[in-house]
This record gives C-alpha cells, structure tokens and sequence, in this order.
C-alpha cells in the first residue's frame, strides 16, 4: 500500500514538472515530409502542408484517390488510405505550425 | 524489496496493469531517469532516428553515433558520376542535428553487448543504452562474386556508397578514350535500392552518349525484371541504342572479375571493360552482425510495428540494413520508417504501447536530365509482417507525355532538397 503511495506521487511529481511530449503523427502522416518541406525555405515546388485547412486538404486527398484530380503521384499514395485516416492526417497538418 | 520504496521492477509490473488509464505511468522516466537512447548510423535512417527521437521527446537523451563528420548522399549520386552534379550537393553536416540536443559522437561503434545494454566505440569509451538503434546501411559482400574484393573495387568501384567509390567512377569515365566498353554487373535481390541500378546504367549511357559517343554500355544483370522495368526499357529504347541489357535468362548473370585483365564474366562470356561498374551482393552493415541482430541472410529482420530486432531485445534496426517484409530499400523508406520507430521508441520508454503504424514510400529515378518517373506504395503491417496496401501506389504512367516526365523530375529534385532539410537542415 505505502508502495502504491509512492507510485502515485512519483507519477504526479513527473507530470506536474516535465514538458509534455510532442502530438503524435497520424498513420501515414509522418511520410509527407519526405517529400512536403516542413519548412517554407526549401527549393521544392511541392506544396506545404502545415497549416492548412483540414477540410480542404482532406477533400483535395480524397480527389486524388477518385482521379479526380491530376496527379504524378498523389493519386496512386491517396488510394492507400481510408477517409478516416485522410480526415486525421488532414487534421494533424492543419493543427502543425 | 523494502515496503517504503517500490522496486523499479513492481513499477514496471503496475504500469503494465495501469495500461489504459488516463495517466499513463512511465518506468524509465518516472523515476527521474532520462532514457538513454544511442543510435548507430547517421544516414537517412539513422539521422532521421535521432532528431526525431529528441523531436517526439525532448526529454530523450539522445546520441548519435557516427564516425564521419559529414554525411555523404547516395541518392542523386549517379548525376555526380554522369557529370552532372557537383559532390557538393551530396554532403551534409551533423550540426543542426546537434543543435536540436543530440549528442553526436565522431566514433566507430565496435561493438554492441545486448545484455549488458552497452556500445562500445573505437576509442575504448562505452555508451549505456535503454534502447539502441542500429542504422548502418548495407556493406558490400566481398566474399560473394569470385575476384571481387576490397582491393578490386579499387579498379572495378562499386560506388554503392557514395564518397570516395563516387568520384572513382566518375574519374574513370572521364579518362577512358571514346570508343571504350563500359560493364556494369548488378546483383540478385535483395540489396540497396535497386532501381538505382538502372538509374546508373541510363545516366552512364546519357554520358558516353553526349561525351563518348563511340563507346558503349553493357549491363550484366542477376534478374530478368526489376521495378519500373517498362518505363526504364522505353526511356533506353529511346535515347540510349548505346546501352545493352543481358539479363539472366540471356546470360548475363555475373559469376566473377579478373581485375588484372579487366574482364567481368558471366554465365557465357567474359567482357573486355575500359570501366567496370560492379555492384557486388550486399549484406546488413558490419556493427548490426556484431550486434547479433542479422541472421543468416545476412540481413535483420524486425518487428514491423517498432522496427525492434526479432533477434536482440530493446535494439531496432532502421535502413537498408533491416528485412521488413515488403519494405523497399531506400532512402525515403529509411526517413519514414525512422520517423514511426522514433514514435515507438518514446512510448516505449515511456511504458506505452506503440501505435499502429502506416507509411508510405516514394521513389524517383532519372533516365535523362529531365526526364524522371517514380515507383510509390504505401505499406501496413499484417500479420507481423509489412505488406504493401493493395489498389494503392505503383509506377508513373506508361504511356505518360514528356511533360509528366519533366514534372516528375523536378519533383526527384525537390524530394532530395525536402528531405535533406528534415534530416540534416
């Protein structure tokens, strides 16, 4: 029981002292960055994604997955993913700063 | 075990029961321990693992371990040996790694004590670890093609790796008299990224084709089909009546070099080279062996969720030196798979349950200057096993105009710029 205790309070001291650990990346959103810069200094002509709205980037994704939109390669890695999992990585990047 | 204090072993044993709770508890860093993570490689992989790591959190003590202060790009590297790169625009430096509080050590690791979670390095000091990650890439198999050897890939370069065998190869093109033969011999599967492989052969041919217009290239091959195979073979059909590909089925497996006559032999015949290009069979880089973590192929299989050694416990391995099931050997697999392996080591050490991961893999080659196309698939673990998701990715369309092409070569251009500044900028 004073074991418990212990337990408890350690765990209050950590959360109450320590930075909290950076939002986790959806399924598959962590790969964009392969190719979409983080940053807007880089010389790339692909788009960044950060920052921009949930609700247009998930229907742009899900264009690319119908064809419905041209594409060199968008299409053929849209079609990997579900809608739910396009709506949370859509989510994710409009929330990045 | 008095009563006043918990063991860190009850800890461990309650957080296991807690799992799922709101708060969630946390047996290395409840403690006030800072988790030591080392990470061996500063590659694509490697790199990518430890910035990450200290990006996810902050808290992580983070090391990264590689001996050469700046880092050498093999993509794009078949430009700088057609003449048409500088090697400058392949080397990177570790310092903005470093400023985001990543120790980075200068040293060889030379050795890994999977029990007693230690590195050991080149200067006799040794790294503790509560998780390891291994990211050396792929070394050459010098055992495997009779007559090549360290010493051969000195007159015959392989430049697999890029640096030194780079420029080799490149130096040697621009001495050899028109008129000369060029062999390339490429190995079977698996090995490093290989439609690099064709990409090389188009953009030698490219050269001789613009610079050495009365030589050729002969191209030795161990398969009989490789990735974009179609649009490779049009682009040849196209450009390069320069450029000839023996496949296996026709005799051109590779079976050994004669170094002293400059001969590269297969199945049926041995070819007089002016350059030879011979890409040797490949194996996991040399410390994932001394970890214990490669198994007879030569290679490291691994967890596909964590990228954890299905051989040592609490040591992942990332990169061309891993077997994933249908996880492709290339840099930009390397970079994404690091970024899920650092997500799963932070709540690993944190006494978490790593999340269901997914990611997706994108590779351009050039056959010309401005003319590029691309293999894509995205990839989920069933089973314990990575397979990639049916209906998705693929290659560039066939029957595609130049103008796609052109788009998909700025597009090569952009990824290298892209994910170098994630890795190293």
């Amino acid at each position: 029981m004073k074991a418990h205790h212990a337990f408890v309070a350690s765990i209050l001291l950590y959360v109450g002292t320590a930075p909290a650990a950076a939002a986790e990346a959806p399924p598959g959103a962590a790969s964009c960055s392969g190719c979409h810069p983080a940053k807007a200094s880089v010389d790339t002509t692909v788009k960044r994604l950060a920052g921009q709205d949930a609700a247009a980037m998930a229907a742009t994704l899900q264009a690319f997955r119908a064809g419905r939109r041209p594409a060199t390669v968008m299409d053929r890695i849209a079609k990997g993913f579900s809608d739910d999992e396009i709506k949370a990585i859509a989510a994710w990047f409009s929330a990045q700063p | 075990m008095t009563g006043s204090r918990p063991s860190r072993r009850q800890l461990i044993a309650t957080a296991t029961t807690c799992a799922g709770a709101s708060v969630l508890p946390r047996p290395l860093l409840a403690q006030g321990a800072q988790p030591r993570i080392v990470v061996i490689g500063g590659g694509f992989a490697g790199a990518t693992a430890a910035r990450f790591l200290k990006r996810t959190d902050a808290r992580l003590d983070v090391t990264l371990v590689e001996p050469n202060p700046i880092f050498t790009a093999c993509p794009f590297s078949n430009e700088v040996i057609a003449g048409l790169r500088d090697m400058r625009a392949q080397l990177f430096g570790y310092d903005r790694i470093a400023a985001d509080g990543v120790a980075i050590v200068h040293q060889a690791a030379t050795g890994v004590d999977g029990r007693a979670r230690a590195v050991s390095l080149a200067n006799g000091a040794k790294l503790d670890y509560d998780r390891l990650v291994v990211a050396p890439g792929s070394d050459p198999r010098f055992d495997a093609l009779p007559g090549y050897d360290e010493a051969a890939a000195e007159r015959m370069p392989h430049a697999w790796k890029a640096g030194a065998q780079t420029m080799l190869l490149r130096r040697q093109l621009e001495a050899m008299d028109d008129g000369g033969t060029v062999v390339m011999a490429l190995p079977a599967l698996p090995y490093r990224c290989p439609p690099a492989s064709y990409e090389r052969a188009s953009l030698i041919a490219y050269y001789l084709k613009t610079r050495k217009p009365r030589s050729k290239l002969v191209v030795l091959d161990a398969k009989d089909t490789f990735s974009m195979q179609r649009l490779f073979e049009n682009a040849w059909k196209e450009f390069y009546p320069n450029l000839e590909w023996i496949p296996v089925s026709s005799g051109g497996n590779p079976t050994g070099v004669d170094v002293a006559a400059m001969t590269v032999s297969s199945d049926f015949d041995a070819y007089k080279a002016a350059v030879a290009n011979v890409i040797p069979p490949q194996k996991a880089g040399r410390i994932a062996e001394l970890a214990g973590t490669a198994d007879r192929t030569g290679w490291c299989p691994v967890d596909p969720v964590t990228f954890e050694s299905r051989l040592v416990p609490s040591v992942h391995v990332l990169g061309d030196a891993a077997i994933a099931g249908a996880v492709p050997k290339s840099a930009f697999a390397g970079n994404a798979a690091a970024k899920i392996c650092a997500a799963a080591v932070a709540r690993l050490v944190r006494g978490e349950s790593p999340a269901e991961p997914k990611f997706v893999n994108t590779c351009y080659s050039l056959a010309a200057p401005d003319y590029g196309f691309s293999v894509a698939g995205v990839y989920q673990p069933v089973n314990g096993q990575w397979l990639e998701v049916e209906g998705a990715g693929g290659i560039s369309p066939v029957d595609a105009p130049r103008a796609f092409r052109s788009q998909e070569a700025k597009f090569a251009d952009g990824w290298f710029n892209t994910i170098t500044s994630e890795i190293f900028g």
